[in-house]
């Protein structure tokens, strides 16, 4: 086993970094060294970032959303159509509609979706307040953005159900050519997805 | 070691950040795992849905050894029934279904093309349709593993006319009045399943899911501390409820 390069404390923040996504221990000890040589402008400005972060982000239990408030500043926003649901699977499509800035409604964030891998079923997913929030905010249309894979269609068809009872308009969105796509460079599923949701032109 | 196989997508679990374990059912090779290293890339993740048919070239330098896979797009099906949630749970409850109870590295040529014909019309099936095809792979799924139900005759009577129960213990098929004092102990057989020319309904699809669903679960699961995976309950609650498709 190789001697440690450093002391203890930076051992332990360059395996902490190696642990988050993107990053291996080689992209870790780069990170801990940029950090440390400049202790003032990055150390310590991130460190009391995550101390803020720490102590004030929580989760909204309204929607699922992560925000320093709760409700989420998203659903204590007037100027939203609370009227409009959009059920997303995580914080990183809510994060991604709005970045679009195509969406003015409200989010439900289930928090994963039904996957038979890794034995997470409808219990585990934020399902539970989703009929009870559609009726009593009088939604009148829940949008799934769920992704268009296998995972997130059963998902999809599974919200679809547990929404059954409710009278509501229910839509997803669609499938098909991305913008800037080439005809020749898409595979099959999404050139058949847009087969099959061609419309008049 | 090298092969070069066509193989239908069963599971895929990551492997690091970029990598995933690809389960596929291969003719020849029987359910076969590997490593596809990128397999976690946004390219790769339509090709490696459950139910799609991939080009498979498997390496190692042993043949015990894990190895790698090199997976090609053959014939992308799924995306073709995301939006039938019965045919989708059809599919899902397969590819579930048959990890959790084939061994690995054995062929299964008659599973393999039952399942290869299966994913492939299924856009093209009805919904029904589909869904006794599971009923039908699910009953050579048992026959292959050496736990088949015998429905040519009744086990009481020897008559071949009639057949609508089958008896639990024996899995063999009981006459309607032969079975009638036993009913409540014996499960349905649903006509589909003896006569290819009876039409299929809701109910006999739902009464051929709970018929295999039980000796799925008492000859190959249950043995091995295992249940029925959530999504062949899934599927079963599902045609229990009808089969309107969305």
């Amino acid at each position: 086993m190789a001697a440690p390069l450093a002391g203890p404390e930076i051992e332990r923040l360059i395996n902490i970094l190696a642990k988050l996504p993107g990053l291996g221990p080689r992209s870790a000890r780069r990170a801990a060294l940029a950090m440390i040589k400049r202790r003032e402008q990055m150390l310590a400005p991130l460190a009391a970032a995550l101390e803020d972060v720490m102590r004030t982000v929580r989760t909204c239990t309204t929607c699922g959303i992560l925000d320093s408030s709760d409700p989420c500043s998203i659903c204590s926003d007037p100027k939203r159509n609370q009227r409009l649901l959009c059920v997303v699977a995580d914080v990183a499509d809510v994060w991604a509609l709005e970045r679009a800035g195509v969406f003015r409604g409200r989010y439900h964030v289930l928090g994963g979706t039904l996957s038979v891998l890794d034995g997470r079923g409808p219990d585990q997913l934020n399902l539970a307040t989703l009929p009870a929030r559609v009726r009593d905010q009088k939604v009148e249309e829940v949008v799934l953005a769920l992704s268009a894979t296998v995972e997130g269609q059963t998902t999809a068809h599974y919200v679809t159900d547990t929404l059954g009872q409710t009278a509501i308009q229910i839509t997803k969105l669609a499938q098909g050519l991305p913008v800037g796509g080439e005809l020749d460079y898409l595979d099959e599923g999404t050139l058949a997805a847009a087969f099959g949701a061609r419309r008049p032109f | 070691m090298e092969w070069l196989q066509d193989g239908i997508v069963l599971t895929v679990r990551p492997l690091g950040e970029g990598s995933v374990i690809l389960d596929a059912l291969t003719r020849d090779h029987g359910r076969h795992l590997g490593v596809v290293r990128g397999g976690g890339s946004r390219r790769m993740a339509g090709v490696l849905e459950s139910g799609n048919l991939v080009r498979l070239t498997w390496r190692a330098r042993l043949a015990e050894q894990l190895g790698s896979y090199q997976a090609e797009p053959n014939q992308a099906r799924t995306a073709a029934i995301f939006h039938d949630r019965i045919k989708l749970a059809s599919i899902v409850s397969l590819c579930a279904l048959v990890p959790a109870i084939t061994p690995e590295r054995h062929a299964y040529p008659r599973l393999f093309d039952a399942l290869d014909a299966l994913t492939d019309a299924a856009s093209d099936m009805t919904t029904l349709e589909v869904a006794a095809a599971v009923v039908r792979f699910e009953l050579l799924l048992l026959e292959e593993l050496g736990f088949g139900l015998d429905l040519r005759e009744c086990t009481a009577t020897g008559i071949l006319q009639d057949l609508a129960f089958v008896s639990p213990k024996s899995g063999r098929a009981v006459s309607l009045s032969a079975g009638a004092p036993y009913r409540e102990r014996l499960l349905r057989l649903p006509a589909f399943l003896t006569d290819a020319n009876v039409p299929v309904s809701v109910a006999c699809v739902a009464d051929g899911l709970a018929l295999t669903g039980f000796f799925l679960d008492r000859q190959l699961l249950s043995p091995h501390q295992k249940a029925l995976p959530a999504a062949r309950l899934r599927l079963s609650e599902m045609v229990a409820a009808g089969l309107g498709s969305d």
